[in-house]
């Protein structure tokens, strides 16, 4: 079948939808996705940020679509014409679900332990607006333990109902799902149960923001400090092979390795993922790149850098003198103004 | 006077019976059906015309025929007896007072579907409906009306009435399938349509109350009598729900093509305004629909008498035209607040969205806040444009037409009562008043809108 996105050609084996012929495009055209996720069964079609216009249905039948179509759950058809990028409707559209998706999710990337991959804010970004119309009150929720790995973040849960297929499809008993309905609904656990199963943490993985982060990492780090390295182990219960986190010689962190769209290529069972933090565990096979927009990918060093030649003594020591000698040297004294304003913590 | 096919026998005593009901010709359909092939049943229906009651009026013969019958697996027929809508209280009546007219409904669809096992759902709220349906289906399973080989014909069917929790989005289809199956009532995303996979992945037809309680009389009486009743597309009579400041609300059944002047003015039906004041505005069905305006409910865009048909209500598009819908026919008198009514609308989807896709979720509760704002005297001139803009940031985003059902009540009342808004926002002191434009109706207010530069 032959699709054309955005003015771009490509053949398609029947069954496709229209993300994932947009996805073997690639680039600009590629629409986002907070909630499909490829390697869920049914995942797609809520969030409504992959929004396309479908302006010729098929050579069958060449009529446009009338309404936006969620493009993660709309097969394509033989001679489909589809706009995404290039269409004013998508890109309004796209810009008001971004809208939407943040009147309740709290802009606190600076303290999230999601910021620099969170998809939320990589959509903000790129459709957000610099400032809300919402004036109301953010909806909150009491904190919840919902187990020993994993910490529940409810009031940044955008409501992807990722987590929830993770634990339907991955696990062999699910405990928590979508409680309440509209923007009262909330990710709990039935009657106070514990996420404790082996491939739980996979939900950390899918998770598109903040909301489920991974407890024996959370505040350790910023993750564009990290190092990112393939590595693999012996693993009885899964592919093992993950993406550690390092800062110097330390394993911070280990994850699912993740493609360009975010999407972990394999599960990994929580014995990897939680337990392994040695690096002697570990084969380390080498460095992860990550697509150029990334944040992480402002510690980039797989590149070609310059050499950077600090001058210590012109540039960092540069300064006043009596003030480098107050610093370094508390036999100096202070200035009676100077006192004052150190009581009064303005120094 | 209209042709009445679903209340003809409402006020013959103990009708709710099945002897009386069978004594009065009850299930003739049923008997008459079972000599006729199935496909014979679903030509009647096309040929009658017959639209879905529900609401959206898509034509049943036509849903009927989409039911894959070549994929081996059992089909069901379910009922939506999920009426949640605020105006609507129609399928209750008919379910209450005359149960067994839809349970010989379920019988010949589900006969003409080919399908053994067959549900009611029903809204949560309606407990003693329920039972009632649940005592006319025993006297019918006595009867040999279900079970095992009805009335010797070789055919079986399995009834049962299925009691929602009490949530309005378990009455769009695939969200009431989602809920009959024990899940969370979530609509799906189609396709598939449930036609071709509906409960638990069979095909399945899921049709409204009255729309399966016309099916007795066509089967009786023959798809083309039906289609005489009625104008153009807009075949039969249709239960409507009045409310509201009139002298006589009620459940009515009428042919469509009635004229809605006749139907609000006439003491057959509404018997005109209660209390003699003035026309405002009416919703002509349910809540989900377009508000109109005194000057464009009795004529058309074009001029022409406003009919009660899918067509003429329609007729304009939303600038000067609404929805039939479910037939919730809700009047308002000249000292209605229309920012209140919107609303207290808007409250009731914020309330009731599932919460699965995000424009829905987020954005009823945001048009319900904007709106409390106004209405309680805090409103800023730039909330009217806010709120237009949020309602057409919903509409037509979502998976399911709940979206679409909280932007259009608000889009109406801003499209053709904007300078009650600016009234609300302008003069905040005066609205904060609990009974505004109660012994001072907009008309005698209107005025000051114009006078005053924010």
């Amino acid at each position: 079948m032959k699709v054309t996105i955005d003015g771009q050609s490509i053949d398609v084996e029947p069954g496709t939808t229209i993300l994932q012929a947009a996805r073997m495009i690639g680039g600009e055209s590629v629409p986002p996705a907070m909630c499909y996720y490829s390697k869920l069964k049914g995942s797609g079609g809520k969030c409504r940020c992959c929004l396309v216009e479908v302006s010729k249905g098929s050579e069958a039948d060449p009529r446009p679509m009338p309404k936006l179509m969620a493009s993660c759950v709309t097969g394509c058809m033989d001679g489909m014409e589809v706009n995404s990028k290039s269409s004013p409707r998508v890109e309004e559209a796209r810009k008001s679900v971004t809208e939407f998706l943040l009147i309740n999710h709290p802009l606190d990337c600076p303290v999230c332990d999601q910021a620099g991959e969170c998809d939320l804010q990589n959509l903000s970004f790129k459709h957000g607006k610099s400032k809300t119309r919402f004036i109301e009150e953010k909806r909150t929720f009491e904190p919840e333990n919902i187990g020993p790995n994993i910490q529940l973040h409810m009031n940044r849960c955008i409501l992807c109902y990722r987590c929830v297929m993770v634990a339907d499809q991955l696990t062999d008993n699910r405990v928590h799902g979508v409680m309440d309905r509209g923007d009262h609904s909330n990710i709990s656990t039935c009657i106070s149960k514990a996420i404790d199963n082996e491939f739980s943490g996979n939900m950390i993985d899918v998770c598109p923001v903040g909301a489920l982060t991974d407890k024996t990492f959370r505040f350790k780090s910023r993750v564009w400090f990290n190092k990112p390295y393939n590595a693999h182990r012996n693993c009885t219960k899964c592919c093992g092979k993950t993406t550690v986190w390092m800062f110097g010689n330390e394993i911070q962190r280990v994850t699912g390795r993740k493609d360009e769209f975010h999407e972990v290529e394999e599960f990994i069972c929580n014995e990897c993922r939680f337990d392994h933090k040695d690096v002697n565990d570990w084969t380390i096979e080498g460095p992860r790149k990550f697509e150029k927009d990334s944040v992480i990918n402002q510690n980039n060093y797989t590149r070609d850098l310059d050499t950077v030649v600090i001058d210590t003594e012109k540039n960092i020591l540069k300064g006043r003198d009596q003030d480098r000698k107050k610093i370094s040297m508390p036999s100096v004294p202070l200035q009676r103004e100077e006192q004052e304003a150190f009581k009064q913590g303005n120094i | 006077m209209s042709q009445k096919i679903l209340l003809d026998k409402i006020n013959v005593p103990g009708i709710k019976t099945y002897e009386v009901y069978r004594r009065e010709g009850g299930y003739a359909s049923v008997e008459k059906a079972l000599k006729m092939t199935p496909d014979e049943v679903v030509e009647e229906v096309k040929t009658s015309g017959l639209r879905g009651r529900g609401g959206a009026g898509f034509p049943a013969g036509m849903k009927w025929s989409f039911i894959d019958k070549k994929s081996g697996k059992p089909r069901h027929l379910v009922c939506n007896a999920d009426e949640s809508e605020p105006g609507t209280f129609k399928d209750r009546f008919l379910m209450e007072y005359i149960p067994h007219l839809l349970i010989e409904g379920m019988i010949t669809s589900s006969y003409a579907l080919g399908a053994n096992l067959s549900y009611i759902y029903i809204r949560g709220e309606y407990m003693w409906v329920y039972k009632i349906l649940e005592r006319a289906i025993a006297e019918a399973r006595n009867a040999g009306w279900l079970g095992k080989n009805i009335q010797g014909s070789g055919y079986d069917l399995e009834l049962y009435v299925h009691c929602g929790a009490g949530a309005y989005i378990c009455g769009e289809e695939t969200a009431l399938i989602e809920s009959l199956e024990g899940k969370r009532g979530n609509p799906r995303i189609k396709p598939p349509f449930p036609a071709v996979s509906g409960l638990w992945a069979n095909p399945t037809v899921v049709n409204n109350v009255e729309t399966i309680a016309a099916v007795p009389w066509i089967v009786n009486n023959s798809g083309a009598e039906y289609a005489k009743i009625g104008i153009g597309r807009s075949t039969g009579t249709k239960l409507i729900s009045a409310s509201g400041h009139i002298k006589n609300p009620g459940v009515y059944e009428i042919e469509l093509g009635l004229s809605v002047y006749e139907f609000m003015n006439s003491d057959e039906y509404l018997g005109g305004m209660s209390s003699d004041r003035p026309l405002k505005a009416f919703v002509p069905g349910g809540s989900s629909v377009p508000v109109l305006p005194a000057n464009l409910i009795y004529k058309t865009a074009n001029g022409e008498d406003r009919l009660m048909t899918y067509e003429s209500l329609s007729d304009g598009g939303f600038a000067t035209g609404s929805m039939l819908g479910s037939g919730g026919f809700i009047v308002y008198n000249d000292t209605s607040c229309i920012v209140r009514n919107t609303w207290n609308f808007s409250r009731f989807y914020h309330h009731e969205s599932c919460g699965q896709c995000s424009p829905c979720r987020e954005g009823t509760g945001w048009l319900e806040k904007v709106l409390h704002r106004i209405e309680t005297g805090t409103g800023r001139e730039e909330d009217i444009d806010l709120l237009w803009d949020i309602q057409s940031k919903i509409e037509g985003n979502t998976i399911c037409p709940l979206g679409d059902a909280a932007a259009w009540p608000v889009a109406a009342a801003i499209r053709h009562f904007r300078d009650e808004f600016e009234y609300h926002v302008r003069f905040p002191e005066k609205i904060k008043n609990r009974d505004h434009f109660v012994a001072e109706p907009f008309e005698q207010v209107k005025h000051l809108v114009g006078k005053v530069t924010v």
